[in-house]
């Protein structure tokens, strides 16, 4: 088929890539515009607290303050980016009203003249804050008696009435029973920043015929929009976003976090806004990935088949869930691993603690389980004395097995790819690994 | 405190800029004199994407007061950048893909002029250390690496 | 006190796409009177080159050199909608979605030229270089450049074409977790050679090699981009970077560069690779995607590399030097212990 094409596989030269080499390209933080203020928030500087009150008389005293942004201000103060297709609840607001749950949380945002104004107006706010008890650790906030996150008393997310998402195929009690080997593990990730060179950030600008532009680097032009114009509640006509070069985005960029507040100034003051992440908010404030608990347990029949493994996910979401609830639900798609496995059960639970809000980042919901079935794997191997290449090629799916989701695997190449891996580092392959394909198994299941 | 008066090179025009206190040379590049290569990445000095050349060295405007270049030369990318045309270092990267998303591209290419200005035959290794102040997220550093050997071989040609 | 080498390996795959509400992307694509053809969209690119891939798929569709291809984007006042650059959705989205609209505006090519030549659609063929000739006839030949301006000033015909492609949202079991979460998947197999210091605990990635399969490649350099820096981001996942060093704990939380620690350039190793093209069903061309799954693969094949070299497991991440220490402290503990059960499990 490659024979036929004639552009689709070539290594043709970027299109944009003179403005990228000259430095002509134009990227957010870039653009100024006449008139613009400068947008900076105060943010929480404890971990979990009761906001008392909040006192700017000192802040617009700064020279060059210009306005302050309260929860007040804003139209329809829930910041839900899941909210757009009806995940609920509603949890987190643009503006804290009277509670923060984590270090950084935005409570007022400061629009001035100058940054070096902006800045100073936010360091002369004053917050009178009732400190509450933090919980940092997830089996912890699990815990009875643990300080409680959400609004609405408990530390998960609930999916349809429960507080985990499952997959459920097989007997998978049944299968340890009947396993050989019972073996579980439990493997630990860190939260993840994204730290793409460019920081986030946009400008909102009124035009002359009553809409806003707003530049920005999201990675979803859209989806800003829309969530942007029902904080703002405004028809979605009334806003044209412009972005499309981004310094960098690995998941970091799609959470809206910017562009509401920034038209929000621009809406209340009739002059163009800029709201930059600093490098310091970008790596403490922004959103990051999420760290997990994984436990495997693992029956294992004697010639190394999986005959049954289940999956206890636990993900730190933070303080609000923003895009994790659905990473779960990927996650809970891609636990067991690219391997035939009758009997699955997973449980993967969306925890709250007082830490910065995560969310998608590069491999969502997958990467860390890719890490910890991989390491099982190879416990396996050791297990029942098989080296790590068998192991998989006697696990892995084909076309025509049943996922642990029930959908049907299709344009499966696990089997291949590993063969092609084993060329290239000179592993040799006994002969029966070499033969095998992800053609669908014969009608006894064999090979 | 009362702005002042900085004059200085950039390329091969003479700048007088009015600057208030505390204000970078980062900044002032940015801001008033429009050169956007400059880029503003962290404002700590963390990541090299301010980079520009101060009489010929390396310097992090991000770190560096305006009135520091007060009779001194500064190259930005804009100034190396032919009016039509690319700079051979430019030339490279765009043969060889040694961008991604473009950010840390401008530092990573006037470091590289400078580079190749002292050393025109740099080792993989000494293009490595000249280059692991600037942070690149996409890359993997290989196909900038390349870029450079690229460039310092076809200056190489080019008998300079 | 040695410096000891490892190899290890992990196999792994990566969903096209999200299941989020449907999962749909839109283009649109005119010609205008000089015979180029300009492709509207709102998708983003991050750099990884989606401007390059969708004119490469419009440019195949439509027939006509790559650099008649003007693309836009991103203005919601002018490209219409898209859901956005993650879950390595938009080769596959949205460059179905060009090839949708880019078949449309051929057809459109191909309908006019049919009338001017006096020959039945299925009598003609692009010859990927802007022009519509009949088979077998090559001197019945037409340059869309010129089909293109008599289409606007003499029969007042467009040459435009709409495309959209979705992924319908799949509901999820609530009990059995049943659901239809993505299009296909892409694979990756990494083999990775570590040498550990055992007196420092410092790792050093001796080399990275994987197999992937990624349906099709559009633009293999550019593929060769994901999977070089997607090599490095796992390095970095790997043995280096967080935002909580200690991990539940919140002290000592980078706040810039300086101490968010990532590898720089002189701490990767040659990233060697192979590319498999299997096509996927649902591709445009077959493509699967290929932009998150290339950071996944290397992460378990480093630390089960590490495994090998020290025979200790580590099962938190970032592995670092402190982490290798302290496990290997650990095993010289169980192994000075009485206790005659192998020691090698041990946690960070």
């Amino acid at each position: 088929m490659t024979a036929d094409l004639n552009i689709v596989g070539k290594s043709v030269a970027r299109n944009d890539g003179t403005g990228f080499v000259t430095g002509r390209t134009q990227y957010t933080a870039d653009l100024a515009f006449p008139g613009m203020l400068h947008l900076k928030v105060v943010r929480s500087p404890v971990h979990h607290a009761r906001i008392l009150g909040v006192d700017l008389s000192a802040a617009r005293e700064v020279k060059g303050f210009v306005r302050a942004l309260t929860h007040e201000d804003v139209p329809h103060n829930v910041y839900t980016i899941l909210g757009l297709i009806g995940v609920e609840p509603e949890e987190e607001f643009v503006l804290a009203v009277d509670r923060v749950r984590y270090m950084g949380e935005p409570i007022v945002a400061i629009l001035a003249e100058t940054e070096a104004a902006a800045n100073e107006a936010v360091a002369a706010v004053r917050l009178d804050l009732e400190e509450l008890p933090a919980v940092f650790d997830m089996e912890e906030a699990l815990a009875e008696g643990a300080p409680v996150v959400t609004h609405w008393g408990n530390n998960t997310f609930i999916y349809e009435g429960d507080t985990k998402r499952k997959v459920r195929l097989g007997d998978v009690e049944q299968g340890f029973a009947e396993a050989d080997h019972v073996i579980e593990h439990t493997y630990r990730t860190s939260p993840i920043e994204h730290a793409p060179t460019e920081t986030t950030g946009c400008i909102a600008v009124p035009e002359a015929n009553g809409r806003y532009t707003v530049y920005t680097n999201t990675q979803a032009i859209y989806f800003s929009l829309d969530n942007t114009a029902i904080i703002l509640q405004v028809p979605n006509n009334q806003l044209r976003f412009i972005g499309g070069t981004v310094g960098g985005g690995f998941g970091g960029k799609v959470d809206v976090i910017v562009e509401p507040l920034a038209t929000l100034g621009a809406m209340l003051t009739g002059r163009p806004v800029r709201y930059v992440y600093t490098r310091t908010e970008e790596m403490q404030v922004s959103s990051t990935r999420s760290a997990e608990i994984i436990t495997i347990k693992d029956g294992i029949m004697a010639d190394g088949r999986i005959h049954a493994r289940k999956v206890t996910a636990l993900v730190d979401c933070g303080a609000y869930s923003r895009q994790t609830p659905y990473a779960i639900t990927k996650l809970a798609a891609n636990a067991a691993g690219p391997y035939r496995i009758p009997n699955v059960w997973i449980d993967a639970y969306c925890v709250y603690t007082n830490r910065t809000p995560t969310s998608a980042m590069r491999g969502f919901g997958v990467t860390w389980v890719t890490f910890a079935h991989e390491i099982q794997m190879d416990r396996i191997a050791e297990l029942v004395g098989l080296d790590p290449w068998t192991v998989r090629f006697l696990n892995a799916h084909r076309n025509g097995d049943t996922k642990p989701h029930r959908k049907i695997v299709a344009d499966a190449t696990l089997i291949e790819t590993m063969q092609a891996a084993a060329e290239l580092v000179g592993h040799e392959l006994p002969a029966e690994q070499r033969a095998m394909t992800s053609a669908p198994r014969d009608a006894e299941g064999g090979r | 405190m009362p702005s002042s008066v900085v004059t200085f090179q950039l390329g091969d025009r003479e700048v007088e800029a009015l600057v208030p206190p505390l204000t970078t040379l980062q900044s002032l590049l940015r801001g008033q004199l429009g050169h956007t290569s400059v880029k503003d990445g962290c404002r700590q000095g963390g990541c090299g994407s301010c980079t520009v050349l101060l009489d010929g060295e390396p310097v992090l405007s991000c770190l560096l007061p305006a009135e520091d270049v007060e009779g001194r030369t500064v190259t930005t990318l804009e100034t190396l950048t032919p009016p039509d045309g690319l700079h051979p270092v430019e030339q490279a990267f765009l043969d060889h893909n040694g961008y991604q998303c473009g950010y840390c591209t401008p530092g990573m290419e006037v470091l590289a002029a400078a580079l190749l200005e002292r050393n025109p035959v740099p080792t993989r290794v000494e293009i490595e250390e000249a280059i692991s102040g600037n942070v690149c997220r996409c890359t993997g550093y290989e196909s900038i690496v390349e870029a450079i050997t690229a460039a310092a071989a076809t200056s190489q040609e080019a008998g300079r | 006190m040695a410096k000891v080498r490892g190899t290890g390996m992990a196999a792994v795959n990566y969903p096209t796409g999200m299941n989020l509400g449907g999962d749909p992307s839109q283009a649109l694509i005119h010609a205008t009177t000089s015979g180029s053809f300009n492709v509207v969209l709102a998708a983003t690119d991050l750099g990884q080159g989606l401007r390059t891939v969708m004119a490469q798929i419009a440019a195949e569709t439509l027939g006509v050199p790559y650099e008649q291809i003007v693309i836009q984007t991103a203005d919601t006042d002018t490209g219409p909608h898209d859901m956005g650059t993650f879950a390595s959705r938009a080769t596959h989205r949205v460059g179905n979605a060009v090839k949708v609209a880019a078949i449309e505006a051929r057809d459109a090519v191909l309908q006019l030229a049919s009338e001017e030549l006096e020959a039945s659609v299925s009598d003609l063929e692009l010859d990927g270089e802007g022009n519509v000739r009949v088979v077998g006839s090559p001197d019945k030949s037409l340059a869309i450049a010129d089909l293109a301006s008599r289409a606007q000033f003499q029969y007042g015909r467009t040459i435009a074409g709409r495309g959209v492609w979705m992924k319908p949202k799949s509901e999820v079991d609530p009990e059995t977790g049943a659901m239809d979460p993505d299009s296909t998947q892409a694979y990756a197999c990494t083999v990775a050679e570590v040498e550990v210091d055992t007196e420092t605990g410092i790792v050093t990635v001796l080399s990275i090699r994987s197999a992937y399969e990624v349906g099709r490649q559009v633009n293999p350099k550019l593929v060769q981009g994901q999977i070089v820096g997607g090599a490095w981001m796992a390095v970095s996942h790997a043995l280096y970077e967080t935002t909580e060093p200690y991990y539940p704990s919140r002290d000592h939380r980078p706040k810039d560069f300086g101490d968010y620690l990532m590898p720089g350039p002189a701490d990767m190793p040659a990233v060697e690779s192979v590319v498999l093209e299997v096509p996927s069903a649902n591709g445009p061309y077959g493509v699967k995607g290929v932009g998150e799954m290339t950071a996944n693969s290397p992460i378990p094949a480093l630390v089960n590399a590490i495994h090998d070299a020290i025979g200790v497991r580590i099962d938190t991440l970032p592995v670092t030097p402190e982490a290798i220490l302290r496990a290997l402290d650990a095993k010289q503990a169980e192994a000075a212990a009485d206790a005659p059960a192998p020691a090698e499990e041990a946690s960070a």
